[in-house]
Parts: C-alpha cells; structure tokens; sequence
C-alpha cells in the first residue's frame, strides 16, 4: 500500500458507475422542478380558465411584455450566483431610453444611437463594477447609489418630456416576429443569449468559477481564479444588458423617458429568487430562473386577463419575492432541527449577517 | 514590563483622539458642507435665506429626517428597511381617509395613534420575517416595499385626499408652529436627541452597535439580538407610520404612493449622515444631517436656476462619494491603529 | 519562576475534607456523525491551580474546550460544577457560572471602545439606568491595572493586536469574576514579549484562585507554567498527573503513543536542479528579506512560531498576497507579484493554512472542487465535459484514497483529513512542479496524517520541489530535507536534517539560546 498512491488509479474507494449525486444542488433542483410545475399549473389553469389565454397571440404578447425583465435577469443570475447584486439595472434601463429620445429629437440616426447606449450602459457597468472590485464596497451600497445617479442622468438628458414617433421599420424589429412564426424577435433573441448564458454557467470553467465564488470567495481566490475581474465582467455585461432591455422598451412602446421601466430591478431579483437562487451566491440554475421568469409573467398576464387591478399584481410579484426566499431558509431550519436536536450546534456564520 | 506599560499609553491616548476627530470630523464637514452650500447659494441669490425660504427647508427636511433616524438603528444592526418609503404612502392615504370620514369626531390624537400602529404592523412584519426568519433584509424588504405599494393602491383605487376633509387641527399640525417655529422640525429635533440619548445611553441602546458591529461577538455576550433587530424594525416602521400622518398634515392633500421613491432617498441620507452600511457605527444625529444636506442641496439648485433633474443624480453621487470616503478612512484608520498597536516588532 | 510550592497543594481527586473541583468532566464523550471525538474523558481543574490539556492535533482538545464551556453537550458522562453535575444550556450559561474561554483569535467589536467591549450587557449604571461611562472607564483601567498592562479603555477594539484583544477578553473574564479560564492556545500568535507578559498575567489570576486551563503545543510553556498536565490521544484519555513527575520526552511519547518512524515515512532522495528561487523577498512590515532555494525532490520545511511569518512569505510567493520587493522564480522563470493564475502557469501550487476558507469551497460537491484549478484537460472547445470531468475526479479520489459516499457530495461532509486530501488533489491535478504546504497534517487524524506524509515523500521522490510550513516539530524534524527557521519576519536559520533537533530549531524560532520566552 506504501507506494502506489500515485501510480495506480482506478482502485480506490470510489463507487464504480456514474452513480455522482447532485446533493449539493439537490434542493434546489428540486426547487426547480416546483416553480416548473408551479409554471405548467398556472398554465393550465390559465388556459382552462379564460378562452384568451392559450392563443399564440396572447402567449406571444405575453412573452413580449417579458422582454426587458427576461433580458435583464439573464445577466442578474450571473451576479446573484456570484454573491453580488446590481439594483441600478432599472435606471441604466432608463438613461438608455432617455438618450435614444434625446439623440433622436437631435436628429441621429437609430443605427447610430442604439451601439452608442449600449456603450453607454456597458460604462455604467464598468463604473458599479469599479467601485465593487477596485475600492471593496458592497455592490448592495454601490448599485442603490448608482440607481439613483443614473435615473437622475436620464433626467438630466430628457426632462420629463416623452419623446415618441419612432419610424415603424424600427418598431417592427422589435413588436414584429421571425418571418413565418409566431415568435417575436426579442423572444428569439432571449432564448439565444439564455443558451449561451446556459452553456457559460452550467458548462463551462467561467460559470463554476462562479459558483466558486459565491460559496467562498476566498478560497476561490486561492485556487487561481481572477475573483476581480470576473467580478468586473459580469457588472459590465449587467449594465450592458440593462442599456439593450431599454432599446427594446423604447422600441417596443415606442416612447422614450426618463422613468422609463421604473422599479424594474425589483421584479428582475424577484424572477431570479424565485427560480431558486440563493440571495448568499453559490446556488441557482439558469433554467429555474427562466422559469421564475415565465411564471411572472403569466401571473400577470392571467391577472390582466381577468381584470385584476395593476396593484394586485404587484401585491402578488411582492409576496412570490418573499415567499422565494423565505421556503428555502424555513426548509433549512426544519432539517437543522431535525439533524441536531441539541439547540446549540457550533455557531454557524450565515445566521445573522443578513444582507 | 515596564517598558510595555510606558509605550502603550501615549500611543492609545493618540490613537482614541484620532477615531474621535474621525467620528466628529462626519458631523463637522457635514456642517461644513451645508455652511459652504448656504453661502455660495445666498451670495447668488439672497433670497434664499429669507425667513420663508429657511422655514421651507426645515418642514421639508422634517419627514426625511424622521425615516432617517428609524432607518439609522436599521442600518446600524448590519440590515436594511427599504420599505418605508411605501409605509409613508400607505399611513398618509389611510389615515387620510379614515379621519376624513369623521373630521369633527377624529383629531390630531387619533390620527397619530391611527398612523403609528399601521406602521409599527408593517414594521414589526419586516422585523419578524428578517430576524426570526432569517431572510435577506434586502429581499424582504424589497418584498414588502411591493407589497405595500400595491395595498396602496388597492386602498386608493384612484382617489385622492382632500385638505377640506381634513380637520383643521391637522393641517395646523402640519404648516404652524408656536414663536414662529414650526411643529414638525420640533418633533423631528425632539425624537432625533430622544433616540440619540438612548443609543449612547443605555445598555440596551448599545445592543444596536454590538450586533452591528459584530454579530457573532454580540450572540456569545448573551446580546438578544433577534429581539434588538426585531425592535429596530419595528421602531422604523412606527417612525415611518409617524411620518406618513405628518405628511399627511403638510401637504393635507394626498394620492396613493406619494412617497414613491424615498427609500432610497432615506437610504443616502443615512449613509451620507456616516452611517455604516455594514453597521455598527454612526449616529442618529449625522443620519439628520445627511437629511438635512440632501434637502438643502433640493432648495439651493432651485434657487440657483439649475435643471431640479440634477437633484436625483446628486443625490446618487453623494452616496458614493460617502460610502468611497468612508472606506478608504476606514482603511487608513485601522493601518494607523494597528500600527500604534504593534509593539516590539510581533 | 516556578513556585513549586503552594501552587502544586490542591491535587489529586480530592479526598475527605479538601474543597472539590471547581470544575471537571466526568466520563464525558461527544460523537459528530460517526467519528468519535472524546471517549470517557475524565478531568479536574481545582482553583488556584494550571492544568495544562496536551495532545496532538486532532486528539480532541477543543471538542473538550468546547464541552467544557458549553458549546457542546456531552452525549456520555457529565460536567460537574463545584462538585455537583451541570448541564449548561450554551456558551452564555456557562460564562454565567464563572467558566470564560479565551480564544488564540478573540471575537470583539472591532467598532466598540475596549471599555464597551468588557462591559457589553453588564455596563455599571447611574441613575434611571443610564450607563455611567466614567464609572466604566474607571473599572477597566483598574482592570487592567491589576493585570499589569496599559490599554487605553477609550480606544476602539478595532486595530488591537491579538496579544491585545487576549487581555481584553481576560479583562471581559475578570469583569464577570471568572473562576475558570480556559486558554485555547492562546500563545500561537504572540512574540516572546508578549508570552511573557501573559504568563505573568495568568500567575497572578492562579494566586487569586482562579483555575487555569492551559492548552499549548510549546512544551517549554507547559513545563513553565502548570502543574498538572492531562493527555489526549485520538480523543481518549491517556494520563493526567503532576507535570513535576514527567520529563518533556515523557510527555511528547504519551501525546505521540507510536513510533515516529511509521508517521513519517521520509525516503532519501537526491535533490535535482533548482526549481523554486526566492531572492530577498520583502513585504513591509510582515517579513523582510527572505531568500532560499528549494531543488526537485527536496522536502525544505519553513519552521518558526505563529506569526513569525512563514504562512505570509507562502502567500507572496503564490501571489495571494504583493510583495514590495525581491523575486520569485519558479524553473528559472521570474514571477510577476501578486498573480496566483501566473503563479499556478508557472507550476506552483498552494496548499494553504486555513483549509475550510482558503482551501475549499465546503458547499461544492468533492468533483468540482478537485475541478476548481484546471479544467482545460477535461474541455472540448470551451465547454466542459462532464463525464471527463468526474472520471478526473474519481482518479484522483483513487490515487489518493479518498473516503467518500459520492463524488457529487458537498466536501463539508468529509473528515478532515479527507478534505485534505480534496485539496492535495485539487492541486496534483495541475501537475505542479512546486508545491507549498501550509500546516498539511493540522487537525487531521493519525492514520491520515501518515498517509500525507506518505504521499508527501512520494511527490517528493517523483521529482516535485516541496515547501513545508508547519507548526508541528516532531512533523518538520521527520519530513524535512532540510529546515529554514523564521523569526520576527526574517530567516534565523537553515539546518540541514542531520543537525535539525526540537532544541535547534525552537533556538532559532525564539530568537534566544535554549531557554524561550
């Protein structure tokens, strides 16, 4: 036994077979598999309940309507993953529709504008980014900060004047579909950029990284990852996202603003908590957040179908974020209690550092 | 030992006085902050401190300043109320509405005892749900921020609340004052040394900045800290709840969600008033500053004829700068500290 | 400057007349899971007396710690306070009953004054309950007085060296009238000065009548300060008697209880061509001017105190940490400061100290982490083969002997020494041709602990440059090929392994001849 420790492989303790569980993730693969099935019930219920609701039309409005919250909380998840946070994603959101309406008022051109805001929201990033890795403040403190710089620049640059009429051959990109379906573009643009966000998370050295650092960045820090920069990356692509989610809607409605998709933040970490990521980092799945996505959005889409006021809506979007992480914790408590009787096991650090 | 003993002393003597000029130095270039804006705005125009002008800023600051000091115990036990801007909406139409059907019958009294409990409820919910549920200030509370705002809403329904419906000892409450100063800043002044007495005063108070501080440290000294926290959203949410009828008496006529936004307003105002967002240090009274500050910034860029649109961006920008300046003198602080600690080269 | 004396006159299970323990532990034995971590572990701590706890790492010392001061209920046997059993319902409880714990790393306010520190939840009243700040101040400058030490009662915890913080806590235990104190190693972190200081402090409690848990793994402390000594092994109780009646070899054979041959199993090798060169490397304030070589097949181990050191010229070299002047190189080539990824391009590999927050991620399962340094033999393109990735895994798991259920378990369920082998893994994958160990053996079992050593000298043998920094003497004096010593952040010292001795070695690490602290 003295000499083969580096030699013989293959004849350890290891249980042959592809038997690796996913315990780690179990609970909340498993969490996954209930806001699906919460998706397919609403669904059904939706489609038995109102005639209006299981058309192609309706379902494409109703994923249209998604589109911003869709876009942002692709980038969101990547960030939650890694123990950060971006609230300024609403106001990025809105310096973009803000500065399409100015540059349009002043005679641009859309082919110019729209790279332009793009570039903008992918420095709005950079600067959040900046803060969060350069100076170690919480992205918490940045991004509320930066929520309000930002919307306040929108301001600055359009007032509150509302600038509309933009040419139907760009509106048609948006509100149009892919030819010979009924698919809208931005929903053929969401489930492309949700693949490669896919793919980057669950499959690929940069996502585990992710997850590395969201469970415990330090220790992450000492198996060689670049925590910085990564870190850096992922607030310029946040900022980025959010400033092409605001070509959209101002596409789409076809209306620039200032408060342009106020509050939107709160639905984008709603739609990402409900689909199981853990507020803390290190856990989530990409497919649950799509599903939180998805079933957001029918909510309120069922709810507008069936003449439910706008503020139950909000009611219901507020107690599905509370609900989401609620559970989990509750759920992590009951098993606690069941695995240790004894009511002082070592004190664990997560307890009360809330936040 | 006795060479220990005699370099130890000069060196902590030093090194409290420089974290006391620290902890000052917020309130004092707060002071110094607001003098310079005073000055540079009356220079311009003179009219700005004119009697009305200053009475303006004081009321406005009044509300602000309230959510400040419940949100600074927040923020000093390391957590986050970011619903109180929407327990202001909901208290002012609420309480709008429920003296309004009764004007004669239901006074001053009743209002504020109306509107304290509707937020000391949604207080002592955010309280139960982060302290005993463990669940991410932030989240929760962006949760409950929704929820509330769509009661609101649901409550409203479209209305509006008039002053004429309003008890006249209500609006009186809310506009004047006795000598010439008016109510409102007397409150806030009077709950402001109130909670700040306490805070420095009692063993209790001190809990706040243990847990803060930190949480860990706070459980093994037997601090409770569940039942503190739950304590300090409770207190903000009353205080929230208490701002909401005194919104509700300075302005007499409300719509749903009038105080759509102010969380995070209040939010800067704490932090810029130097209090930690990581908790355990700050004071009530830098947190009125802060509020103060941001107010007066609002007045003098409507004095000084700039776009009033700058006034959100800079409110922004201040929060940065206070949370940037904060860190790299909390950095250089405990450099200095350890420094003067070390000894014998260990 | 012992006084054999008086001190040593309580002793004994106490028969008849003579006051019983203070407090004991009776039979007690706690499990986690199915490792057993005390089994029938009796002990007394009488007042006016040190009893020093010794054991190797791994032996339960602070599972008992933690009985004792309630963090832990013991499954078997009992506690016993003032000779009656006692059941404390948490660590509060037992600060309650005089029981205070100093930890080798304190927890205080860092945002608080040192006098808060001392008097949270117990601040001195004026009237209407306010607190009587004066008051507070004035009872801890007496506080400290009666220790000997100055500390400003104004000043903020924060910035406060460890021996500080220390005295801090005993100020907190004197406060609250302690009658036990428990001392967790409490001497790792301090320069001789500041030992001495405290040993001063922790006599005068003992004349007070205080009982003094003493735990340490400097045997010279041991011997200076206690006078009885209660010995672990694998959690097991083994001796507990008079210290005036063992020799330090005596001691180190009970703690140990094998041959040392079988636990380190070194072969000799050849050393090759350099393969690790550090030229004057220099961190303001943490070390200065440390230069070495280690060759291919060479073991070179990096001994000295806590806080000499050693972990932090580990980080630089890995590039964890800057360094503010010198050079590293690695095969020749000169390393850039402050980059592990080119740290880890250039074949270097750390093993660190603190293995659950440096070495793992203890919520990933054991495939990720092992994962976590190099995925690019397992990608296609830029994605990642799951399949490759856990056949790499389960041939590590193998290579190594891993004991685990599933490769897709978090690590946290492992033992310690099978964490360590997760990360001894993670790091092998890379095919490093330098690897630096930080304390590789702490905490973990015998039996594992000579399975590292094993793999050790067969890295060693295949040709791999090892660095080791422990803190373990019997471990440096049977691995190392040869040993630098480090003091007060510089090299005191380089013995080859023919001179290295436990006397060589700690002379050096102490700065003194013979006699330290």
């Amino acid at each position: 036994m003295a000499h083969d420790l580096m030699t013989t492989p293959g004849t350890g303790s290891a249980p042959k077979g592809g038997a690796a569980g996913r315990s780690p993730l179990g609970r909340f693969v498993r969490w996954d598999v209930l806001v699906t099935a919460l998706l397919i019930a609403v669904f059904l219920a939706g489609a038995a309940g109102s005639p209006d609701f299981a058309n192609a039309g309706n379902l494409s409005f109703a994923l249209g309507d998604l589109g911003e919250i869709a876009l942002i909380a692709l980038a969101m998840t990547l960030l939650v993953v890694a123990a950060e946070v971006d609230l300024s994603v609403a106001s990025v959101l809105g310096l973009s529709s803000a500065m399409i309406g100015a540059l349009w008022d002043a005679g641009w051109a859309i082919e110019t504008i729209i790279p332009l805001v793009v570039v903008v929201g992918a420095v709005c990033g950079l600067v959040n980014g900046l803060l969060v890795t350069r100076l170690g403040l919480p992205s918490l403190a940045v991004t509320i900060g930066t929520l309000a710089l930002y919307r306040g620049l929108a301001y600055v640059v359009l007032g509150d004047k509302a600038v509309a009429e933009f040419p139907q051959r760009y509106t048609d990109l948006v509100t149009g579909d892919v030819p010979g379906t009924p698919i809208p573009y931005p929903v053929a643009l969401f489930v492309l950029l949700a693949i490669i966000t896919g793919v980057v998370l669950h499959a690929t050295g940069a996502g585990r990284a992710l997850f590395a650092i969201g469970s415990q960045e330090e220790a992450a820090f000492f198996a060689g990852i670049r925590v910085k920069r990564i870190k850096l990356v992922l607030f310029v692509v946040s900022g980025t996202m959010a400033a092409f989610a605001g070509v959209v809607y101002t596409l789409r409605y076809g209306s620039a603003r200032a408060d342009n998709g106020f509050g939107v933040e709160l639905a984008v970490i709603a739609a990402v908590l409900l689909g199981g990521v853990d507020f803390d980092g290190g856990k989530g799945t990409l497919g649950g957040v799509i599903a939180g996505v998805l079933l957001i959005g029918l909510l309120r889409n069922l709810l507008m179908l069936n003449d439910v006021a706008t503020e139950i809506q909000s009611i219901v979007t507020g107690l599905l974020l509370i609900v989401s992480v609620l559970t989990p914790r509750l759920a992590a408590v009951v098993r606690q209690r069941r695995r240790s009787p004894a009511p002082h096991t070592p004190l664990s650090s997560e307890a009360e550092s809330n936040r | 030992m006795t060479a220990v003993t005699a370099d130890a002393t000069p060196g902590g003597r030093s090194a409290r006085g420089l974290v006391e000029l620290v902890f000052r130095a917020r309130e004092l270039s707060l002071v110094a902050a607001l003098a310079v804006l005073v000055l540079v705005t009356t220079a311009v125009n003179p009219n700005f401190l004119s009697g009305q002008g200053v009475k303006d800023i004081f009321l406005n600051t009044s509300i602000l300043a309230l959510l400040a000091v419940g949100q600074s115990l927040v923020v000093i036990t390391r957590n986050i109320d970011l619903s109180v801007g929407s327990v202001v909406g909901l208290v002012a139409f609420c309480t709008g509405k429920f003296v309004s059907a009764d004007p004669t019958g239901r006074g001053v009294l009743t209002a504020l005892v109306f509107g304290v409990a509707i937020g000391a409820v949604c207080g002592l919910l955010n309280g139960l749900l982060v302290s005993f549920c463990r669940v991410p200030a932030l989240v929760v509370t962006l949760g409950t921020l929704y929820v509330i705002q769509g009661l609101d809403h649901y409550i409203a329904h479209g209305q509006q609340i008039n002053a004429v419906d309003l008890p006249p000892a209500l609006l009186h409450l809310g506009n004047e004052g006795v000598l010439g100063v008016p109510y409102l800043p007397v409150i806030t002044v009077v709950v402001m040394l109130a909670v700040g007495y306490y805070l420095r005063s009692y063993p209790s108070g001190r809990d706040f900045y243990a847990i803060g501080s930190s949480p860990e440290a706070a459980r093994l000294a037997g601090v409770p800290v569940r039942r503190r926290v739950l304590a300090a959203y409770l207190f903000s949410g009353a205080l929230a709840g208490l701002g909401g009828v005194l919104w509700l008496a300075r302005f007499g006529t409300v719509v749903a969600d009038p105080a759509r936004g102010w969380e995070l307003i209040v939010v800067s105002a704490v932090v810029v008033g130097g209090v930690a967002i990581v908790g355990g240090v700050g004071t009530v009274y830098g947190a009125v500053l802060g509020a103060l500050l941001l107010t007066t910034i609002g007045s003098a860029l409507v004095v000084l004829k700039v776009n009033s649109f700058w006034q959100q961006a800079l409110t922004g920008a201040l929060l940065l700068l206070a949370i940037t300046v904060d860190r790299v003198l909390a950095v250089r602080v405990t450099r200095l500290l350890r420094k003067r600690s070390v000894r014998h080269g260990a | 400057m012992r006084d054999p004396g008086e001190a040593e006159a309580p002793r004994g299970p106490a028969p008849g007349t003579a006051p019983p323990p203070v407090l004991a532990l009776r039979k007690a034995g706690k499990s986690f899971g199915a490792v057993r971590a005390l089994r029938e572990v009796s002990l007394e701590l009488f007042a006016g007396e040190a009893h020093a706890l010794a054991g190797e790492n791994g032996a339960g010392k602070s599972t008992l710690v933690k009985t004792l001061s309630g963090v832990h209920r013991p499954d078997e046997g009992e506690v016993l306070l003032d000779g009656a059993p006692v059941e404390f319902g948490g660590p509060a409880a037992a600060q309650e009953a005089g029981v205070a714990v100093i930890y080798q790393e304190p927890t205080l306010f860092p945002d608080l004054s040192v006098a808060e520190n001392i008097f949270m939840g117990r601040q001195p009243r004026a009237r209407f309950g306010r607190i009587d700040r004066r008051a507070m101040h004035a009872e801890a400058t007496e506080l400290f007085t009666g220790l000997g030490v100055a500390i400003d009662p104004g000043r903020p915890a924060r910035g406060l060296s460890i021996a500080d913080q220390q005295l801090v806590e005993i100020a907190k235990a004197l406060s609250r009238r302690a009658r036990v104190l428990i001392m967790d190693e409490p001497t790792a972190a301090l320069s001789g000065n500041e030992v001495a200081r405290l040993f001063n402090v922790v006599k005068t409690l003992r004349e007070q009548g205080c009982a003094v848990l003493f735990i340490s793994h400097r045997l010279d402390e041991i011997f200076e300060l206690c006078q009885r000594v209660t010995i672990l092994r694998d959690g097991a109780w083994v001796a507990g008697e008079p210290i005036s009646a063992l020799t330090p070899d005596d001691l180190v054979r009970r703690m140990v209880g094998r041959d040392l041959d079988t636990l380190y199993p070194k072969q000799d090798t050849l050393p090759g061509e350099v393969a690790l060169t550090v030229g004057r490397l220099t961190r303001e304030g943490v070390f200065t001017d440390v230069s070495f070589e280690v060759r291919r097949g060479e073991i070179v181990a990096l001994a000295g105190l806590v806080g000499a050191g050693r972990s932090e010229v580990a980080r630089a070299i890995f590039g964890v940490d800057r360094w503010d002047a010198g050079t590293v190189e690695v095969g020749g080539r000169r390393l850039p400061p402050g980059s592990p990824t080119a740290a880890m391009a250039a074949g270097l590999a750390l093993v660190p100290e603190d293995r659950r927050q440096q070495g793992l991620v203890m919520d990933l399962s054991i495939e990720r982490n092992i994962g976590l340094t190099g995925l690019k033999s397992v990608r296609r393109g830029p994605v990642i083969s799951r399949a490759a990735e856990r056949d790499r895994a389960r041939d590590w798991a193998a290579r190594l002997q891993l004991k685990f259920t599933r490769l897709g378990d978090a690590v946290n369920v492992l033992s310690g020494g099978n964490q360590q082998k997760v990360v001894l893994a993670k790091w092998l994958a890379t095919d490093p041709a330098v690897l630096i160990v930080d304390e590789p053996t702490r905490g973990i079992d015998i039996g594992t602990k000579a399975e590292v050593h094993r793999l050790l000298s067969e890295l060693a043998g295949r040709g791999i440059a090892i660095l080791m920094i422990s803190s373990d003497l019997p471990e440096v004096l049977g691995m190392a090929d040869r040993v630098l010593v480090m003091h007060e952040g510089r090299l005191a010292a380089e013995i080859p392994r023919e001179r290295a001795t436990e006397e060589s070695v700690m002379s050096a690490a102490t700065g003194r001849d013979g006699a330290a602290a």
